[in-house]
């Protein structure tokens, strides 16, 4: 059978990254003192599918490491060793160099060689130079493994190839089991299998491998107390060789445990992934139903559906909607009791509407562990480097979050949390002196309220300091004073320059990078609180909104027109007071709110509409604040408080100044949302002609 | 929007030997044609949402069953009718390169097949379109149809309608 390997290239990347990341997982879950064995297990199983794969596809620098690794895991896991942090640092670094391996063949990316050969070198110290006192000859001698010799047991008698002879007798497990185990040992040599008489299975193996190799794939599937393995001696070699030979194909590893019809299995696939038309999309839907398999038995659970489609869903659900709030409004002027059944019917369908809406939202949602699992490695490396001890918590990492948000968050969830371990918690001797816990709390959480996501990242360090950062401001010529509230100190360090590294260093130093993680939560349409308390601790606490595609918006009234603002760039709303209301010459007008004079946006004049009111002291100014700056938007009346469902205007028109996108209104008509940071940037350089001419 | 540009670049391959349909429409007096597959739908008018410092002739945007398009108003770019709107107004969609625009004209007569023969070369002269978008002149019988490359004039800067390349 030939197969064009390479079509399967992609499947086995997905796999293995997607087992890697397992691996990491696990192993930083692990706990070193009294290591669950089954997490050993696990953590095995993930190294040997590795090496597995990479061996079908003759990655041989991967299966070198992985095999080095197994062999390390699998004394471990025997008991023959224990564990230690320095084991789990090596594995750790193993996982980075079989990530950079693999990018390596991926996309050809450069392979740093010698990092891989310090880390070979680790594995093997930590399995030679322990191993020899600890255990003694051991059944196993696995010191061997590593040169991946021929284990010497002492009962067996090799025949005169080397091979043994072993009988392996299961315990009663399904079928489909007893296919997977078979197909798995016969990798390692050649293998019969025959029923009994109490319904279970035997094998006959000859192999090189030793017994415990056997144990240990047995393992997969079986409880290893339950097996029963004997040497069955001089079992003729032809019959053995007459079963099974499942080895002989190359392209059956990365499908192992999948429905085994043997050799026959592997070439449906093949067939299939050879049509033209599937090429590379494809390849990962078919590295996903190979992972799900692996599981056992598992059905696929999931599919995975191109963004556009599922876009386009949602956008017909958002037209289904407001139809249906059409209809509403006209039955709701029917006779209610003529029209009764009529009636019924209709709320029968906002119910139905509803629900398919929140559903089809729902596919976009992601959970929040896909941001989260990546902290627990960056928080360990970052407070071992810094000789920190953070304990790192994370909770609600299945709150759900919009997939085009999820994946904009990390960036600046990453510099939060570097930032805690960096600058919030403090050295475990300064800790004992201020009587806290040597070991800081580092806790990243998520929930849900009302319409958005607000996800914590809370530390128990030494908390912002006041003083430091008002001398800052003040040295930077913010406008400052002590009156300030707290609140108003810490959104300080939001202010673009405000970040240098030498700002407030030692004790808070949260400055570095402060404004972009600002910038780019509120363009996500979210915005950032801190809370934090002298010598307890700082919580930086970022509310987003549930999905890029919905926004909370007011809605003002300007002549005839109707414009959303975004809520989260609204402060507040006032009638100005005539006398408030100062002109500039040539530079337009300001109003003095609460003692400061914002700069007056008059909406009418820059989009040159027809106003109701345009003496400020009738209409109503609407207070917004972006990046700082704030000004005093001019609109007729405001209408009222909605969530819109945002749409593109670019996708088939032009930017247009001033205005961010579009949505439709209840009535169906369009109404056009501000560029409120545009409008405010523009605010400080307004003259008598706009910038928008 | 993908799909639909896929069954029409199929449909062109396909319809080149036997000739193309246009669709006529009228602005003032003259009978202009455009590239049936570039058509979407035809549609009445409806409220539009204006857009601020836009051009005179982009009325605005409408809400297409979720998508918000563009109206272009031809009678006012190119000086031609008078820009009334009733139930009579037509509005022609189009779809040109996945983005959809709405083209008010005064009306829409029928689909005409013309073979490459009935198409003449435009004169330099004559017509309210610049002449590089034009793909020529088509006859049958005594009607002419003044026919527009649709997908030029509406990327191009003049329309204003797409976001041109900072050159």
């Amino acid at each position: 059978m030939t197969i064009d390997m390479s079509q399967f290239y992609q499947v086995f990347f997905d796999e293995a990254f997607e087992l890697l990341a397992e691996k990491e997982k696990l192993l930083l879950a692990l706990d070193v003192a009294a290591p669950d064995s089954e997490d050993l297990n696990a953590i095995f199983r993930a190294a040997h599918s590795i090496k597995g794969g990479a061996a079908t596809f003759g990655f041989t620098d991967i299966t070198e490491v992985t095999h080095m690794l197994e062999s390390l895991l699998d004394r471990i896991r025997k008991g023959e060793m224990a564990l230690t942090t320095e084991h789990v640092d090596a594995f750790l670094a193993a996982k980075d160099i079989l990530t950079m391996q693999m990018e390596g063949h991926q996309h050809g990316s450069s392979v740093d060689q010698d990092a891989v050969d310090s880390v070979c070198r680790r594995l093997k110290a930590l399995s030679l130079g322990q191993a020899a006192p600890a255990v003694e000859p051991a059944p196993a001698a696995p010191d061997a493994a590593a040169s991946e010799t021929v284990a010497t047991d002492a009962g067996p008698v090799a025949d005169a190839d080397g091979n043994f002879h072993f009988r392996i007798e299961l315990p009663v497990v399904p079928q489909r089991d007893v296919e997977a185990l078979a197909s798995e040992l016969g990798l390692l040599g050649t293998i019969s299998q025959e029923t009994l008489p109490d319904q279970r299975v035997a094998f006959t193996l000859v192999t090189s491998e030793g017994r415990d190799n056997i144990v240990a794939i047995c393992s997969f599937v079986l409880d290893p107390d339950d097996l029963k393995i004997t040497h069955a001696g001089g079992v003729p070699q032809a019959a053995a060789a007459a079963v099974a030979s499942a080895p002989a194909d190359p392209g059956y590893a990365i499908f192992e445990p999948a429905k085994p019809e043997a050799s026959a299995q592997p070439a449906a696939p093949a067939a299939e992934a050879a049509k033209p038309e599937q090429a590379a999309g494809e390849a990962k839907n078919w590295g996903r139903r190979a992972t799900d398999k692996e599981g056992g038995s598992a059905e696929s659970s999931s599919i995975r559906v191109g963004v556009e489609k599922v876009d386009q869903l949602i956008n017909l659900v958002g037209e289904l909607v407001i139809t249906q709030a059409m209809i509403e409004q006209r039955i709701n002027a029917l006779d209610p009791i003529v029209h009764e059944r009529l009636l019924n019917s209709a709320s029968q369908l906002a119910r139905n509407t509803r629900d398919l809406q929140e559903a089809v939202m729902s596919i976009r949602m992601m959970p929040m562990d896909y941001v989260f699992s990546r902290f627990p490695r960056m928080v360990r490396d970052l407070a071992a480097k810094l000789g920190k001890k953070v304990e790192f918590v994370t909770r609600g990492a299945a709150t759900e979050l919009d997939k085009g948000l999820i994946e904009r968050i990390v960036d600046p969830l990453t510099h939060l949390v570097r930032n805690s371990v960096d600058h919030g918690i403090e050295m475990p001797e300064k800790r004992r002196a201020s009587g806290k816990n040597e070991t800081g709390k580092l806790t990243l959480s998520a929930a849900h309220q009302g319409g958005n996501i607000v996800i914590e990242v809370n530390d128990d360090g030494g908390g912002l300091n006041r003083e430091k950062i008002l001398a800052k401001a003040r040295q930077q010529g913010l406008p400052v004073s002590d009156a300030m509230t707290d609140g108003e100190v810490w959104q300080l360090i939001f202010a673009p320059g405000f970040s240098t590294a030498d700002v407030v260093t030692d004790v808070s130093g949260r400055g570095v990078g402060m404004d972009v993680v600002k910038r780019n939560i509120t363009a996500m349409g979210g915005n950032v609180e801190i809370h934090s308390i002298p010598g307890s601790g700082t919580t930086i606490a970022i509310s987003l909104p549930l999905t890029l595609a919905i926004l909370d918006g007011m809605s003002v009234k300007v002549g005839e027109e109707i414009y959303i603002l975004p809520l989260g760039y609204v402060i507040e709303s006032l009638q100005p007071a005539a006398v408030d209301v100062k002109e500039i010459a040539g530079q337009g007008k300001v109003v003095k709110v609460r003692e400061e004079y914002l700069p007056l946006i008059p909406l009418y004049q820059i989009f040159a509409i027809e106003p109701r009111f345009d003496d400020p002291s009738q209409a109503i100014t609407v207070i917004l604040e972006s990046d700082g700056k704030k000004a005093a938007l001019l609109v007729d009346s405001l209408v009222g408080q909605q969530q819109v469902v945002v749409k593109n205007l670019e996708s088939n028109f032009r930017k247009v100044a001033g205005i961010s996108g579009a949505t439709i209104l209840g009535d169906g008509g369009v109404s056009l949302i501000l560029d409120v940071a545009a409008l405010l940037r523009s605010s400080h350089q307004l003259n008598t002609d706009t910038i928008f001419s | 929007m993908s799909y639909t540009t896929q069954t029409q670049t199929s449909l062109e391959a396909a319809g080149d030997s036997a000739g193309s349909e246009y669709l006529a429409f009228t602005l003032g007096r003259e009978e202009y044609g455009i590239d049936i597959l570039r058509v979407q739908e035809i549609r009445g008018y409806e409220p539009v949402t204006r857009i601020a410092n836009a051009p005179d002739f982009i009325k605005g945007v409408v809400n297409l069953r979720g998508t918000i398009v563009p109206i272009v108003d031809m009678r006012i770019k190119f000086n031609l009718g008078t820009p009334t709107y009733d139930q009579f107004t037509v509005v022609i969609i189009l779809n040109i390169a996945g983005r959809v625009y709405g083209m008010v004209v005064d009306s829409v007569s029928d689909v005409m097949t013309l073979t490459p023969e009935q198409i003449k070369p435009a004169p330099e002269i004559g017509t309210a379109f610049d002449t590089d978008y034009l793909i020529g002149l088509g006859t049958l019988g005594e009607r002419m149809l003044i026919l527009v490359d649709i997908d030029k004039l509406m990327s191009s800067d003049e329309m204003g309608l797409v976001e041109q390349l900072a050159a």
